[in-house]
């Protein structure tokens, strides 16, 4: 099919770095959160993002312009960039926080991509923008929804199949819902969220992570969205979940009567 | 048309893009597979103290002499640092002439040892007993290697080198034809350079549509820094024969905790070794307590693989030794934060193999130089990284002087040959060096030590000969050897059946004491991808067997499991190797028609449990384990250890 006077796509991925989930995590000393002195990747369902704006851009040949990876993060989060180059990004942005700031809340990000997608113009202007369901270390699922939002786009969440028309600039999308799947068609510009089952990440092969090292890193910094990242929520505890204790076996029903007695239920 | 009919069909339908789909059923042989290339001159396999020593002083020498080197270090673990465990008391040694102002930079050496003791354990005590003058750790730092792994990966990242985590170094690529000679003149090809993992291979060995190749490396030097028993290594001391004339390594199993205590029990700085309970007399072997900074305590236990006892379980022995009373105390009111295990080298100067072949040299842990005394080998793997890095440089770029730190005494920029840009070099003055290299001096003057607990005073000879020799430094005439008679895997071959020894009644785990083994694997963060190809393998390479069998797995079980008592099911730290009852499930894959279970049982291999510390290629009797990488990143996430 080749591209008529239709713009071709940009693709815009966001990607987090998260806490691997291979890695047994543990409450700190503090109990303010989370150690976070252990192994951190890319949030696997962003993983799974830049393997579909990947994909769509070989279904879609020359209809795919650009696909840039954006994260939002503390300097070693360059890291998760590299790897989103060498999967098939053509660029990145970096938008560093300082190393000891709070990670960011699913509204800071929204806004910060929201003022990113705005400076894009032209040429240069968001398409559809492509990004895990939620990230696995808050599991806060709400980014996507709330940058649809504040950039008044439609939103294909829970995605778990992805069709393209660049000339109809339009996509058929099948959404993961409670009970089964649903196909829904929608405008671009667009905001869609990859499920688990959208598709399987390819391996970053060793010649495209050293290609990768040449690939431009934009670096800017939240003044330069004009966005602050101060956290609105403010976290009191965090403690493991109570260990669980065995249960008992009980001899006769009359015991089960007297314990149940002792633990405070009556007859009604 | 054809456009309508692509719009039915969707995206999917016509396939007119040249990438050739692979599917499950595409074979898949390794030899045979087209690669990139990439021109190196030095390619390094390991991202431990070795591998990138040797990296940072090529890049050193580099900025010296203005002379440019291509440096990769490959590591199979996901970032620098992962596969990487030891106690660790690190003798800073190495480390001040590898990076003299390292003391005022950010460096993880943040604890110096306060105190050194060692004790006698009895089941119910702990005496103090004295310690071999080598154990003073006055000047010694407590550390995570792990931490420190990571540290220089970050030194050798700004220098330049490139360093590739998540990328195993998998076979060698080899010269097309002999074209060198061996330490016997034998005709032989010489290694040209190291190829990654190939990633997407499915279980039953064929190529999944995810397959990707790995590349080859070409390198005018390799240098293999694989730490104990590595894969590549143990390869390439069976090609050349490097030990021909050197004794077979010896091995122990290192199984090690990082505990939080209550910070009443805390003391920094304090280190204690331990011999005794719960190991018998005929089992080497001891514990370490080592206060690392910010309230934490490493502790674990060695137990040398060279154990005759089949029954005999070291991850047990470690959990019941938390029981003793000292332990109890010590770790009472704390959290365990870390588990892990590691094999480790014990055979010292006796056991080292010719440290150079054609094409390049064995580094570190690979080579073997942990000084068993010391319980150190962090300080002599940086030495020999550092003098193997110099050795290659000057062979590299002949002529060039530059300042040599390695070895001073006896090594200096070389005048070598070469014939053109991508000839290998020879390594040989790496190993013609080593001899009177500070590292050996070390490795010397305990070099008596291991031996001596050989006998079947066990451990009461070797304690009263250590108390002799250490307070000689070693300066007696004689060198004892390992084993009277030379066999090969001695470690493995050591193993009684089981009909010959007792049973051990462990005591029941008493969590969060001690555990099962499953909590503390979890620990470790160990993950291999699913589905690919297992990368433990049950067959013999040194005796020309290229793939797995059903007949082999039958005489392992038949022999393991009736005459050893199931030994790898016991002994791995990890839990991968299991005896089940045959259900009639192949674990073979492709196996139709083969029987492979025998006394009633399978062999069940869980390798995505495996946190590759090589005790089942070292350890199990019928040697016929093959421990070969899995598909990078994989494997264990230490971060503390």
């Amino acid at each position: 099919m080749r591209p008529s006077a239709a713009r071709l796509l940009n693709i815009l991925v966001p990607v987090k770095r998260s806490v691997d989930y291979a890695v047994k995590i543990r409450v700190n000393p503090q109990q303010t959160g989370v150690d976070l002195n252990v192994k951190h990747s890319m949030n696997p369902f962003d993983e799974i993002a830049v393997e579909e704006a990947v994909r769509l851009r070989e279904r879609l040949k020359d209809g795919v312009k650009s696909i840039k990876a954006v994260t939002i993060g503390p300097p070693k989060a360059s890291e998760t960039l590299r790897t989103a180059l060498a999967m098939g990004a053509d660029s990145a942005i970096h938008v560093e926080i300082p190393e000891s700031a709070p990670a960011p809340e699913p509204l800071g990000v929204a806004k910060a991509l929201h003022a990113l997608i705005q400076r894009g113009d032209g040429e240069g202007k968001v398409d559809l923008v492509i990004m895990g369901k939620q990230a696995i270390d808050d599991d806060a699922g709400q980014t996507g929804q709330m940058l649809a939002g504040l950039l008044g786009w439609g939103q294909a969440t829970f995605a778990s199949k992805v069709q393209v028309d660049v000339e109809k600039r339009e996509a058929v999308v099948l959404r993961e819902i409670d009970g089964g799947s649903e196909e829904i068609r929608c405008r671009l510009p667009l905001v869609v969220t990859t499920d688990l089952r959208l598709n399987e990440p390819r391996y970053a092969s060793l010649p495209n992570i050293m290609k990768a090292k040449k690939k431009p890193i934009e670096k800017l910094t939240a003044a330069d969205l004009g966005v602050d990242f101060t956290p609105r929520l403010e976290t009191l505890k965090v403690t493991e979940p109570p260990v669980r204790v065995g249960g008992g076996k009980v001899e006769s029903v009359d015991e089960l009567v007297a314990k149940l007695k002792d633990a405070g239920f009556t007859a009604a | 048309m054809l456009s309508r009919l692509g719009r039915r069909v969707g995206r999917r339908g016509i396939q007119l893009s040249a990438v050739r789909r692979n599917s499950q059923y595409t074979p898949y042989d390794p030899d045979a597979e087209p690669r990139e290339e990439e021109q190196v001159d030095v390619c390094i396999v390991g991202a431990g103290p070795a591998g990138l020593s040797a990296a940072i002083r090529l890049k050193q020498l580099e900025t010296e002499t203005g002379k440019e080197v291509r440096v990769v270090v490959l590591e199979k673990g996901s970032e620098v640092g992962a596969h990487i465990l030891s106690g660790a008391v690190i003798e800073p040694s190495a480390l001040d002439v590898l990076l003299p102002d390292w003391k005022t930079t950010e460096h993880p050496l943040s604890q110096p040892v306060t105190s050194s003791s060692m004790r006698f354990f009895t089941e119910k005590y702990a005496l103090p007993i004295p310690h071999p003058p080598q154990m003073n750790n006055k000047g010694n730092y407590i550390a995570s290697l792990s931490r420190v792994a990571a540290w220089l990966g970050g030194i050798a990242e700004e220098l330049g080198v490139e360093v590739y985590p998540g990328f195993a170094g998998a076979r060698f690529l080899l010269s097309d034809s002999p074209d060198s000679s061996d330490a016997q003149g034998r005709n032989v090809h010489s290694v040209r350079g190291v190829i990654t993992h190939d990633a997407g291979v499915t279980r039953q060995r064929t190529k999944s549509a995810r397959f990707e190749p790995g590349i080859a490396f070409r390198a005018r030097a390799t240098l293999l820094a694989e730490g104990a028993h590595g894969s590549l290594s143990k390869t390439v001391i069976s090609m050349y024969d490097l030990r021909h004339d050197a004794e077979p390594q010896t091995y122990g199993i290192g199984i090690k905790e990082v505990w939080r205590v209550d910070p009443a029990k805390y003391v920094p700085g304090k280190v204690v070794h331990a011999v005794g309970w719960p190991l018998n007399y005929q089992t080497y072997g001891g514990g370490w307590e080592y206060h690392m900074a910010d309230g934490l305590v490493s502790i674990g236990l060695v137990v040398g693989l060279d154990y005759k006892n089949p029954w005999l379980e070291p991850y047990r022995e470690f959990q019941r030794m938390k029981h003793h009373p000292h332990y109890r105390a010590l770790l009472g009111g704390g959290e365990r934060l870390a588990y892990g295990a590691r094999s480790l080298t014990e055979g010292g100067l006796q056991s080292l193999p010719k440290l150079d072949f054609p094409g390049g040299a064995l580094v570190g842990c690979a080579a073997g130089v942990v000084n068993t005394a010391k319980i150190k080998g962090t300080h002599n793997a940086m030495r020999t990284g550092m003098l193997a890095a110099e050795t290659a440089f000057a062979a590299l770029h002949p002529g060039t002087s530059f300042t040599a730190v390695a070895s001073p005494a006896t090594f200096t920029p070389a005048q070598g040959e070469t014939e053109s840009e991508t000839e290998t070099i020879s390594l040989a003055a790496y190993n013609s060096s080593f001899p009177s290299s500070p590292a050996h001096k070390d490795l010397w003057g305990v070099r008596n030590l291991r031996p001596a607990f050989n006998t079947s005073l066990g451990l009461y000879g070797g304690v009263m000969y250590a108390g002799v020799d250490t307070l000689l430094g070693g300066r007696v005439p004689w060198t004892l050897r390992h084993h009277r008679t030379r066999i090969d895997s001695p470690d493995a071959r050591a193993t009684r059946p089981a009909v010959e020894c007792a049973p051990i009644a462990y005591p029941p785990f008493e969590p969060p004491l001690s555990t099962d083994l499953m909590s503390s694997v979890a620990l470790t963060g160990t993950n291999h991808a699913e589905g690919q190809a297992v990368h433990l393998r049950v067959m013999r390479p040194a005796e020309g067997e290229m793939s797995e069998t059903a007949g082999r797995r039958r005489e392992h079980v038949e022999s393991n499991v009736g005459t050893y008592a199931g030994l790898l099911q016991r002994a791995c730290p990890a839990g991968v190797y299991e005896y089940v009852p045959d259900d009639g499930g192949k674990a073979v894959p492709g196996n139709v028609e083969e029987e492979e279970s025998a006394e009633g049982k399978k062999l069940v291999i869980n390798s995505q449990n495996c946190i590759h510390c090589k005790l089942c290629d070292i350890k199990v009797p019928t040697q016929d384990i093959t421990w070969t990488v899995p598909e990078g990143g994989g494997g264990p996430k230490y971060t503390l250890t």
